[in-house]
């Protein structure tokens, strides 16, 4: 089912959660919303499943405006970040919670619920925990139980709050796999909440990145890390080298250094910030003078398959810190020092006029 | 009571210890076994005529019965007034938190006049009463009413903190799965709460059963209407009837170390099901 | 039997439930749930409370202060004051002594322990002054002994002072015990690694921690050896000006249809019990600030980020209870 959103505004006090918000989740896609704390993700999705009401807009499920529907009545499956299991009720009682809640004209019978109960546990692989209590439950267990029971009701659209938040580093990477699969087999909308970037780019079909109550950008994973739309995308998504400059005779000018002598379209004098991800600066150690940023080099760390420079701003730059990817052959043949001068080159550097609401 | 560990960082242990043990004995233990090696003088025979004498039994039935209906009373209004202390907001609120304590801060003498005079058929809650007949005050309906009384905060303040406690994710996870109010305070709720009701339910009975103060005001005292056990143990006193009074202490006592372990059973159970201490 | 008094942070909560849809429920019910309750509460609680204040000054100023002034009265006071005096610093050193051996250390036995300290709570007030009877009593075990030596126990001070001492014993220990274990003995081990010794160790390290729970006991198991008729009226033998306490003052009063009178110093008992809730409340609201998390978190549950609930625990109250 396709779910919309229409100029969702919703405000707490005077601290503004949503800010207009306007989105569209195709049918059957697995989409994640990310951000970072306070960006408003969970609020969202806790309007779209009705668990709180927004001030103003729409939300549209299968194009229905759905704004007076109650949670009770919109078919939406939530798991919760700390899984709200009962837990005065065995695994089974609470996947068949949702059945026997159905009145009575509606309700399967009890042989009915327990072939459904057994196929769900079945399906998370968890059927031989049927008669044990939350309490007896792993984490991942947990939140795989939650999930079962959030699909008992064969809900139209399921909602995930952090689904990985509380559990810990392995189990995360194992049960993000596996929901993965899961959503491959039963192709329901899923939108999940996150403000893991890994977990986001590695599960989701789309991510949606979100900030003080805006959305920023929305693409397949590979769109929004390749080509972040904004500041906030860039920084927020993967390590990234930040240089403030100015454009001066169409050249990007960071302290007395070139940075760049291609700007994109920037008047002269404009103020710019320009991004490169570690692995589109070069380390030049004997260039033109005039071409690329000093820094100076503060360790080599050379035990992985590349090699990572980190480095010190200097000149007018000082007080920044930049992170280099080269090649360990790279690193050979330029043969770095402790404390030495160089300069970085970028290969590839995404420019923003800078605005009173940039970071940093 | 040997110690498990014989190395100890820090210090007092033995003079605390010694002290707390002292302490509770010469105040509470040898005290108590006074009663019971009180009782021993009378025999068996006659130990069982004393404490089951009509007039005697009558006061059991009136005492634990009324006991009973008091704090299931005060069970379903002690969880509503619980209910409306934490989950509602409205004016007076934090002053009528404040005197849900009373009963454990007001003398019970004070309370048993107090009850009276506004129970009594010409009180301010009495005279309607009287206007269909029935009497409040000076009979059984008076003694419920002293009860209920002291009961009350062993409910409220018991279900309060559970309630407080509660997540209001559980509550949103069963109306996503579909369940309406009702279904959630009956299935979800109420299971988690039940625990801390029956611990306030098994305070507020075992309270109740021993009271004196508030209650002998307002119930007359009829013999075989409306006397109370403690009563009795009074009235024997002061006929210098010692083995009398003592074997009636012997049976509430007995009762009353039955109901702290049933309570302190139930503490664990309330403590298992909230996972408040886990 | 503590379970029901011991301190309690509560915070306000309604924000919290009022303010989600799915933690609602439709306005009649609440509207019916508030009507019931507030009624019940105002039919047992506040009218009574409103009635001894009422009934006092029913024949005016002049009886009022006539029965306040009264030598018998005053001799009442003076004994309640004196019983609660002596049973109020017992019991508090006692509660010190059994929290410190119960929550700093192990040993085997120490659940009945608690078990036996809370004994009392269950134990009718009318028995709590039966065991001194049966003690020092006339015919009690040591009552030849003093008679013999001319001394009185029962119908006299002493009695009263025990009687109220056993009905008061388990406030303070039942106070701390919990608090002490959940605070655990980290901070006093560091204490005695930096050279504290003991008394040094409770007094800079425990106390602090403690002060707001033990002025919390103290003030209940005052209230209590004030206001205490059952077990004192077993072992008084209402002696006027000798062996009333002010409850038994009212009794006598009561008793003797002098009701003006007796409502006037049950007021001043009404007085003593609304003190007794004032300071509680707010000891409790110094405790939570004191533990500063709450007010955080009660704010926060008004201007909620929510993204940020979960992050914050909002929803948890402090595990001080």
């Amino acid at each position: 089912m396709s779910i919309q959103v229409k100029d969702i505004h919703k405000q707490f006090g005077s601290f503004v959660a949503l800010d207009k918000v306007s989105l569209e989740f195709p049918t059957g896609e697995l989409v994640a919303l990310l951000g970072p704390s306070g960006c408003g993700k969970t609020t969202l999705l806790r309007i779209i499943a009705g668990l709180e009401q927004a001030d103003s807009g729409q939300v549209l499920l299968e194009g229905e405006d759905a704004s007076g529907t109650h949670v009770r009545e919109r078919q939406v499956g939530f798991v919760f970040q700390h899984y709200a299991l009962f837990r005065h009720m065995t695994v089974f009682d609470n996947v068949a919670f949702g059945m026997r809640m159905k009145p009575r004209a509606q309700r399967p019978s009890e042989s009915q619920i327990r072939t459904k109960v057994h196929d769900l546990l079945q399906l998370v692989q968890l059927d031989w925990l049927a008669d044990r209590f939350p309490a007896q439950l792993s984490g991942g267990q947990r939140q795989r139980i939650a999930l079962a029971r959030a699909l008992a009701v064969e809900p139209r659209v399921l909602l995930l709050d952090e689904p990985f938040g509380a559990l810990d580093a392995k189990v995360r990477k194992e049960l993000r796999r596996w929901l993965r699969n899961l959503h491959d087999e039963l192709h329901i909308t899923s939108i999940f909440v996150t403000h893991d970037q890994e977990e986001a780019l590695e599960v989701a079909d789309r991510v949606v990145l979100m900030d003080h109550g805006k959305v920023e950008q929305i693409g397949t994973p590979e769109e929004v890390y390749r080509h972040p739309a904004t500041p906030f995308v860039y920084s927020f998504l993967g390590s990234v080298n930040l240089f403030h400059g100015r454009i001066e005779d169409g050249t990007v000018q960071v302290g007395e250094d070139v940075l760049h002598d291609q700007p994109d379209a920037f008047r002269q004098g404009a103020e710019v910030i320009a991004f490169a991800r570690p692995h589109e600066l070069d380390i030049v150690v004997d260039g033109e003078v005039g071409k690329g940023v000093s820094a100076r080099v503060n360790r080599v760390l050379s035990f992985g398959i590349t090699a990572r420079v980190e480095l010190d701003g200097v000149n007018g730059s000082s007080g920044q810190h930049y992170e280099v990817e080269l090649a360990r052959s790279r690193v050979t043949e330029l043969g770095l020092a402790e404390g030495q001068i160089v300069r970085l080159v970028p290969s590839r550097l995404k420019l923003f006029e800078r605005q009173a609401a940039s970071p940093q | 009571m040997a110690a498990t560990k014989t190395f100890r960082v820090l210090p007092g242990f033995k003079i605390t210890l010694g002290f707390t043990l002292t302490y509770l004995s010469l105040i509470v233990l040898i005290p108590l076994a006074a009663v019971f090696i009180k009782t021993s003088e009378l025999s068996l025979g006659q130990f069982w005529d004393v404490v089951t004498t009509p007039r005697v039994v009558a006061t059991y039935k009136l005492s634990f019965g009324l006991s009973l209906v008091a704090a299931a009373i005060n069970t379903v209004f002690g969880l509503m007034l619980a209910w409306a202390l934490v989950r509602y907001s409205f004016p007076g609120k934090r002053i009528i938190d404040a005197l849900v304590d009373l009963p454990f801060a007001l003398p019970t003498a004070v309370a048993g006049i107090a009850l009276t005079a506004l129970y009594a058929k010409n009180g301010w809650i009495g005279q309607y009463f009287d206007a269909i007949g029935v009497k409040v005050a000076f009979g059984p309906l008076g003694v419920l009413v002293a009860l209920v009384f002291i009961g009350l905060p062993f409910v409220v303040r018991t279900v309060q903190p559970i309630l407080e406690d509660l997540d209001t994710e559980l509550e949103e996870a069963a109306v996503s799965l579909g369940a309406d109010r009702w279904q959630t305070f009956r299935f979800v709720i109420l299971p988690i709460l039940l625990p801390a009701l029956l611990t306030g339910f098994a305070l507020a009975f075992a309270r109740a059963v021993g009271e004196y103060g508030s209650v002998i005001f307002i119930a007359g005292n009829i013999p075989m209407v409306s006397e109370i056990t403690p009563l009795m143990i009074i009235t024997k006193l002061e006929q210098y009837d010692y083995a009398g009074a003592t074997a009636i202490a012997v049976v509430m006592l007995l009762l009353s170390f039955v109901l702290l372990l049933v309570i302190n059973g139930l503490q664990a159970w309330t403590s298992k099901r909230t996972g408040r201490d886990r | 039997m503590a379970g029901a008094t011991t301190l309690h942070l509560g915070g306000d909560h309604a924000a919290r439930f009022e303010s989600r849809a799915a933690t609602r429920e439709a306005p009649w019910v609440k509207w019916l749930i508030l009507g019931v309750s507030l009624t019940f509460f105002a039919t047992f609680l506040l009218m009574p409370l409103i009635a001894v204040f009422v009934e006092a000054f029913r024949k005016g100023w002049g009886t009022y202060l006539t029965a306040l002034s009264d030598p018998d009265a005053l001799s009442a006071v003076r004994l309640t004051l004196t019983a609660a005096l002596i049973a109020v610093p017992l019991n508090l050193v006692f509660g010190v002594c059994a929290a410190w051996a119960i929550a700093k250390f192990e040993f085997r036995g120490k659940q009945f322990l608690i078990t036996l300290i809370d004994l009392p709570f269950s134990v009718s007030p009318v028995i709590a002054g039966l065991v001194w009877v049966l003690l020092f009593g006339a015919q009690g075990w040591f009552g030849g002994w003093l008679m013999a030596n001319d001394l009185k126990v029962i119908f006299a001070v002493p009695g009263i002072v025990l009687a109220t001492v056993f009905v008061t014993f388990p406030f303070v220990a039942r106070e701390l015990i919990p608090l002490m274990q959940a605070q655990g003995r980290e901070e006093e081990e560091a204490s005695v690694v930096l050279g504290a010794n003991g008394f040094q160790t409770f007094w800079h390290v425990t106390l602090p921690n403690i002060k707001w729970g033990l002025m919390y006991g103290v003030i209940l198991c005052n209230a209590r050896a004030m206001g205490e008729f059952g077990a004192v009226s077993v072992v008084s033998g209402h002696i006027r000006g000798q062996t009333n306490t002010l409850p038994l003052h009212v009794e006598i009063l009561y008793n003797e249809y002098q009701f003006a009178a007796a409502f006037a110093v049950a007021s001043l008992l009404a007085l003593l019990a609304i003190v007794t809730l004032v300071i509680k409340t707010w000891v409790e609201n110094r405790a939570a600030r004191a533990l500063n998390l709450e007010t955080a978190v009660s704010r926060l549950s008004i201007a909620r980020k929510p993204d940020e609930h979960d992050v914050l625990g909002i929803g948890q109250t402090p595990a001080i209870r």
